[in-house]
């Protein structure tokens, strides 16, 4: 089974997750997060306990689904590698830098494309941003930047990263065990199961499609080459289409209760930070997932770099606040980041740089 | 043969080698690399540039030889 050796194909894989994410945000997911994956990383992170945000924790199967989708099917086809040791340390703060952007954005790509399907001209505005950190890194590349060859590990190593995932279902099971909100966006979720199956189907298409955010700008900039920025337009339109048929369509900025906020200059820094940071780490915070559950332990650890920039956005008070209506006043308020999240920001974008130009590919010693 | 060595690196490291590679190349180049996905990608770049393309699996690696 092959899913990207043709434009029509990774439209379909489009399709089918537009379709997932559409029945996640029907049964009970906030409505345009529906799926992503650094409001879910945080929420999850929350449910660990890693910060104290009541409001965004629970342990969202769809991201367990997604990691153990990409690993079943990759076993299946034979496209599973137990691989490691490219730039572990380095690949652990770009995840870091990924989710604190997001953060400051409040959404990673995937939800970003969710956004702008539901009418919230932020996230276009975001858009800027992101093809703007695509492009520096993608400017990087061209300048010889690489974080080193990954060698085979130990079978085992691979399978480490799923196995956490099984863990945290478990866990997930044991009443009261994990932390849960009852008020709040972590407190909005479709059941669980139909999460889990929504998250291995979603997981399971975006491995054989090679779906990535970061990755379908990256290839429009580098090579004319419009392949995986076929499966965005295939998502885009489904959940075009499903916003329009349920209403769920609201064009403009500073809508309140949708998670969002019309702070432009911060929305293009976070969606910058990450886009840029993505094309260095090789791939957007999904790609991510699938990568580790395919046995990459170099992705492994950037979610868990994720994981951790999750729960310092919310420890040190750097995460955005969405644009609200007073329940008494009846009066909308705005929606800003936080002055440590810019202060943050900037210092991720100083330390992509750094990153981006000191990070050389040497034939010789890679 | 001119020979890329791609082995463990990192979306799109292998295609910009195979595209530098390619460019100055009078004869055929072959290409090496870790992952299903990047043996597809590789194949798919010499198809969009009418090159013919033959892979094989070897040892934890695959070869690309373009034409």
């Amino acid at each position: 089974m092959n899913l990207s050796d043709s434009k029509k194909k990774l439209a379909l894989a489009g399709v089918i997750c537009g379709l997932v994410a559409a029945c996640l945000a029907f049964m009970g997911n906030p409505a345009n997060m529906a799926f992503c994956i650094a409001c879910f990383i945080r929420d999850t992170a929350g449910a660990l306990g890693m910060h104290q945000a009541e409001v965004v924790q629970y342990a969202r199967p769809e991201i367990i689904g997604l990691v153990l989708g990409a690993f079943i099917i990759s076993i299946a086809t034979k496209e599973y590698r137990s691989t490691g040791g490219s730039s572990p340390m380095v690949r652990f703060v770009l995840g870091m830098i990924i989710v604190i952007g997001s953060l400051v954005f409040l959404g990673c790509p995937l939800r970003m494309v969710i956004r702008m399907s539901a009418g919230d001209l932020n996230a276009w505005v975001a858009l800027i941003g992101f093809i703007l950190g695509v492009a520096t890194g993608v400017f990087a590349l061209k300048k010889g930047f690489s974080l080193g060859r990954a060698h085979a590990v130990n079978k085992v190593g691979g399978t480490m990263f799923p196995v956490i995932m099984v863990g945290i279902l478990i866990m997930a099971m044991i009443p009261s065990l994990l932390k849960a909100s009852e008020a709040g966006p972590g407190s909005m979720h479709a059941p669980i199961i139909a999460s889990l199956v929504c998250g291995l189907v979603f997981g399971a298409v975006a491995q054989k499609s090679r779906m990535c955010f970061a990755g379908s700008i990256r290839d429009i900039i580098l090579m004319k080459n419009f392949d995986l920025f076929s499966v965005i337009a295939g998502l885009f339109v489904v959940m075009l289409v499903f916003n329009l048929a349920t209403s769920r369509f609201v064009l403009g900025f500073n809508t309140p209760g949708i998670i969002a906020h019309s702070d432009h200059l911060w929305n293009i820094l976070g969606m910058y930070t990450v886009g840029f940071a993505a094309t260095l780490a090789g791939g957007c915070p999904l790609r991510q997932l699938i990568l580790a559950g395919q046995g990459s332990s170099d992705s492994a650890v950037t979610v868990m770099g994720m994981f951790v920039g999750a729960a310092l956005c919310h420890n040190l008070g750097l995460a955005a606040s969405g644009t609200a209506m007073n329940a008494e006043t009846q009066e909308v308020v705005a929606g800003a980041v936080p002055p440590h999240g810019k202060v943050a920001c900037i210092i991720c974008i100083i330390v992509c740089f750094v990153i981006a130009f000191t990070s050389k590919r040497d034939e010789n010693k890679n | 043969m001119k020979e890329v060595d791609a082995r463990g690196l990192s979306c799109p490291e292998p295609l910009m080698l195979t595209a530098e590679a390619l460019k100055g190349a009078s004869g055929p180049v072959k290409i090496l690399v870790t992952e299903p996905y990047q043996k597809m990608n590789v194949e798919k770049y010499a198809r969009d540039h009418g090159k013919k393309s033959t892979a094989s699996e070897k040892d934890g690696y695959f070869e690309v030889v373009i034409e």
